[in-house]
């Protein structure tokens, strides 16, 4: 099977910090692929490569065979590729459909004429927005939210908005960083569902994630990095007996807490912010 | 087909809040009035077109011959100077309603809007017979074709002064727009082919070539007829403007431009090409005040750089902050309040000063004044949507956050500590 | 050489732009009136109350100088604390969104600034400033080409002054250390024990005292105070604080003194009419293109 995503010698540096290193894999359609280790190894830097929020330093990424390194996010949305963000990035006050919808309005062609004057299509597309997001709320579990303002939503709530959001830009693959994260043992028992669910609606599906029980009973495949560079690829069991793996999570912190410094993500909080230090 | 119903009633019936609650029994003040408002549909933009008809002949009922000798009932603004405030508001009301879409929809703060009027209103006098034998022409056209050239010129130069202050953050952009139109008007007062301080006088008017006619109302442009000016060009001019905004909000171009304003990396990340609608944004702004520099060459017969000064941007900027951000009406309020309402309280003083203040220029400390309190008090402004005042009262996390010491340690800072702390512990385990 | 005096005063205004930026990444656009109420409070005190208006010289004149200077400062200081109490302080308090901070400013500095012009304060028209140091009398008749009065040269001694006081106090005392490290993180700094408000307020009433300086310097060298003598040098001043590096206080110093210049060689080159227009491209083409300024945002040496 043609992979549907290729990474191929990725290289990040920002300056003199070298946050990804020749970093190589691919995924299959129809896969759950499952991206571990500690923190900082660079995980969500190669999520901003893939997404067209950095232009990597050096290599290529390839999207069915076609070639979307240094694309802009919204070029690569419309390309079939989304994400969600590890720090929740709703849009705090707008409601659950409206965040959706916006996500939806990605596969809409309504144009500024069509929009001052009102045109079939802008009807058509805005009737079409509101029948998927509603589908697409129902689809995460949280419908009954639909007339809440994102803020408002608890906080398992907001992570599935967010993935409800993506889905609704109608992607092939999309990127799910941490989606597990902060959540109670049911809240991940309910993720878990819904990425499978998402997957067996012919999405593939890209994950990182820190808790190793909720990625290892999801992925088909694994890869680890650490320090930005590729250390482990393949079946979870085969990684997760892997004694280069064993190692980079002991030596800074095992189980998937919050770890040592960072290493790989460049040194600012927000891990989407472009670098203010170093070259661009 | 099914009947396109409106949203929000429907999320409302369907889909109730949970968290807010209406206890029973409690009527929300007014709800029945603003219900019934919603409930007349295209009806209002009626409604308020025979209300923007009906004021001109409120202010000087001698108009129509059939009630001559009748008195205004309005106070202080009466007659044919009344109608000419009522003109000029009308034009800083369509001002308003351009600034509102760059301000209040997409969220850029602009502090030099009133350049794109300067350039409507010159493009109009380059187009037109105007000013002296020598005076430069592009061509010499009848006003009225001046018209779509005005607007042209005017969204070129949003496009322009968008492409490349796009990717600037908020307090430079407004800057940066400063800059421009300074830089716009000084031009235009250095360079001959513009007449430089001196202007241009003798601006055509606009010429219809039918005979106008609404009950008896004159229909000439003259100059003793300002009544022409607001029922024949301002009222359909804000009309339509009022419906390009209210369509646009309820589109996908008006849920672009929310979602940039409350997360753009996150907008960008769901497909908003951030960058195009921003420039749109300026341009469609740009766009009402292309028309509203038209009319007001057209009006006025005679500009110049002085009509154009830096205070002008800054006020109706101030216009549209207290009036409420995102709101059309809030638009409309904050220009009748800018414009029309000093006018009143001059006419109303008589000239002289009230507690030592000239009402000429103490209505600019004035504003000054309110701005600060609406920004402390009342975030977004008066009639803003309650969303809008809750965005703007709060810093989102993509911004960076001025912190406050009486402000508690956010969870992700106390997770980064904690973590540190953790390392330095493991480390002395070592 | 008149272009350089200006760019000493535009640098001593830009001191005030760039620590609260620096501090709060914040412009504040009321800066101006700051500006304006050092020479305006000289000019009602020395000029109105206490009727010095006639040069004086010698030692008389040292002191005269010294407490006009340091009263429009200390007035500005004023001023400056008044506005970050009344109108940034509350906006703080509810972590406002940033377009919040910058409507503010516009507001209060409109609202001064047209507080002056009503008639029980200064009126419409330019007053005279209290002509206390002799316009005329000059340091040397011909340095470099040009005639340097008392003035220009008194201009440019203050100025060199203040930069190196202010540049001890940012990087040797323990008050600039902790308006340093709010520059530099502001989460850090309060988990770190900074009294954060304090701070915060000493830098408005440090930069405040420096731009009051220059709107008593300014009203010696044009001898007159307008009510809106703020605006234009504000905007200029601001234009230099970017230019040499927003948040940088070595930057604001480069930044008036390269803006200085370039304006008097516009003047001589194009015409003196274009000054503004050439500044305003400075400040549009800086912000677009090299927003971080000659010497770089970071605000210590």
């Amino acid at each position: 099977m043609a992979a549907l995503l290729k990474v191929d010698h990725v290289t990040m540096q920002f300056g003199g910090l070298r946050a990804l290193g020749d970093v190589n894999f691919e995924i299959n359609e129809g896969e759950i692929f499952g991206l571990i280790g500690p923190n900082g190894a660079g995980k969500t830097t190669l999520f901003n490569c893939v997404t067209g929020v950095y232009s990597p330093s050096e290599g290529q990424v390839d999207f069915s065979g076609q070639p979307i390194t240094g694309k802009r996010p919204d070029q690569i949305v419309s390309i079939g590729i989304c994400r969600t963000f590890q720090q929740i990035r709703l849009f705090p006050n707008m409601t659950a459909l409206e965040n959706v919808i916006v996500g939806a309005d990605a596969r809409h062609k309504t144009s500024i004429f069509g929009a001052i004057l009102r045109s079939p299509r802008r009807k058509r597309e805005e009737l079409e927005a509101e029948e998927t997001a509603l589908d697409l709320l129902d689809f995460c579990g949280i419908k009954r939210y639909a007339n809440d303002l994102g803020r408002n939503l608890s906080y398992g709530d907001q992570r599935r908005l967010e993935i409800a959001r993506a889905l609704a830009t109608k992607p092939k693959l999309v990127l799910l960083d941490e989606p597990a994260a902060g959540m109670n043992p049911v809240e991940k028992n309910g993720l878990r569902d819904l990425v499978r669910k998402i997957r067996d609606n012919g999405t593939t599906v890209l994950l990182i994630e820190h808790d190793m029980k909720v990625v290892m009973g999801l992925s088909d495949r694994v890869a680890v990095l650490d320090h930005g560079e590729v250390i482990a690829e393949g079946l979870p069991e085969q990684v997760q007996s892997n004694p280069k793996v064993i190692e980079a999570y002991l030596g800074s912190g095992a189980g998937g807490t919050a770890g040592g410094p960072a290493t790989g993500e460049p040194p600012t909080d927000d891990p989407i912010a472009a670098p203010t230090q170093g070259e661009k | 087909m099914a009947k396109e119903r409106d949203l929000r009633s429907y999320m409302n019936n369907n889909y109730p809040k949970t968290s807010e609650r209406v206890p029973d029994g409690v009527v929300k003040v007014g709800d029945p009035l603003f219900k019934g408002w919603q409930a007349i549909g295209y009806g209002r933009y009626l409604v308020g077109a025979l209300i923007m008809l009906a004021i001109p002949i409120l202010i000087d009922p001698e108009i129509i011959p059939a009630l001559e000798g009748v008195d205004s009932p309005i106070p202080f603004i009466q007659g044919g100077f009344g109608i000419r405030v009522l003109v000029v508001t009308g034009i800083w009301i369509l001002l308003a309603l351009g600034l509102s879409v760059v301000v209040g929809m997409a969220g850029l703060l602009d502090l030099g809007y009133v350049a794109f009027f300067m350039l409507g209103a010159y493009t109009t006098a380059f187009m037109t017979p105007s000013g002296g034998a020598d005076q430069f022409h592009i061509v010499e056209w009848p006003n009225v074709a001046a018209l779509p050239f005005a607007v042209l010129v005017c969204v070129l130069a949003g496009i322009a002064l968008g492409i490349p202050t796009l990717r600037l953050r908020g307090d430079y952009l407004a800057i940066v727009t400063l800059g421009f139109h300074e830089i716009v008007r000084q031009t235009a007062n250095n360079l001959t082919i513009t007449n430089g301080s001196r202007g241009i006088p003798g601006i055509e008017r606009p010429d219809v070539g039918l005979p106008l006619s609404l009950g008896g109302v004159n229909t000439e442009f003259g100059v003793l007829s300002s009544h022409t000016y607001w029922m024949f060009l301002l009222v359909p001019a804000i009309i339509l403007a009022v419906i390009m905004i209210r369509h646009l909000e309820d589109s996908r171009v008006g849920r672009y431009w929310t979602a940039i304003r409350e997360d753009e990396v996150a907008a960008s990340a769901m497909g908003v090409p951030v960058v195009k609608m921003k420039v749109l944004a300026f341009a469609i702004g740009a766009s009402t005040s292309g028309v509203a520099g038209w009319i007001f060459a057209g009006y006025a017969t005679f500009i110049s750089p002085n009509n154009f000064p830096l205070l002008y941007s800054i006020l109706i900027l101030a216009a549209v902050v207290i009036g409420g951000l995102g709101s059309i009406s809030g638009a409309v309020l904050g220009a009748i309040l800018v414009t029309g309402l000093p006018e009143v309280v001059r006419e109303a003083s008589g000239g002289q000063t009230i507690f030592g203040f000239d009402p000429e220029t103490g209505r600019i400390a004035i504003f000054g004044f309110l701005l600060v309190v609406v920004m402390i008090f009342r975030p977004g402004g008066l009639l803003a949507p309650r969303r809008r005042r809750i965005e703007l009262s709060e810093a989102s996390a993509a911004e960076g956050v001025i912190i406050d010491e009486s402000a508690q340690p956010s969870k992700d800072e106390l997770e980064y500590a904690a973590s540190i702390h953790e390392d330095a512990q493991r480390k002395e385990g070592d | 050489m008149t272009g350089l005096i200006l760019g000493f005063l535009y640098a001593l205004i830009a001191l005030g732009y760039t620590m609260v930026y620096g501090v709060l990444k914040l412009i504040n656009f009321a800066h101006d009136v700051i500006f304006a109420t050092g020479g305006i409070a000289v000019f009602y005190l020395f000029g109105l109350w206490l009727g010095i208006t006639e040069p004086v010289t010698g030692a008389e004149l040292a002191l005269v100088v010294t407490a006009a200077l340091l009263i429009g400062g200390l007035a500005s200081s004023g001023a400056a604390a008044a506005l970050e109490r009344l109108a940034y302080r509350p906006l703080r308090r509810r972590n406002a969104a940033r377009l919040s901070y910058l409507i503010t400013a516009i507001g209060a500095s409109f609202f001064m600034t047209y507080m002056y012009q009503q008639d029980f304060l200064l009126g419409t028209g330019k007053r005279s400033f209290p002509n206390f140091m002799d316009r005329q009398s000059a340091v040397t008749e011909d340095f470099l080409g040009t005639r340097v009065t008392d003035i220009m040269f008194l201009v440019v001694v203050t100025s060199i002054v203040c930069l190196i006081v202010l540049d001890r106090f940012i990087n040797k005392t323990r008050t600039g250390r902790s308006i340093r490290a709010l520059s530099e993180d502001i989460t850090a700094s309060q988990l770190m024990g900074v009294n954060v408000d304090r701070v915060i307020v000493t830098t408005f009433v440090v930069g405040g005292f420096f731009a009051g300086v220059a709107g008593v310097l300014y009203g010696m060298r044009f001898g007159n105070v307008v009510f809106n003598m703020g605006f234009i040098p504000g905007l200029k001043a601001f234009t230099a604080a970017v230019l040499g590096g927003i948040g940088n206080i070595r930057g604001a110093m480069v930044g008036g003194l390269t803006l200085g210049l370039v304006e008097h060689l516009s003047s001589v080159c194009i015409g003196s009419e274009w000054k503004n227009v050439v500044a305003f491209s400075v400040l549009v083409l800086v912000l677009i293109f090299k927003p971080t300024g000659i010497m770089g945002e970071r605000m210590g040496g």
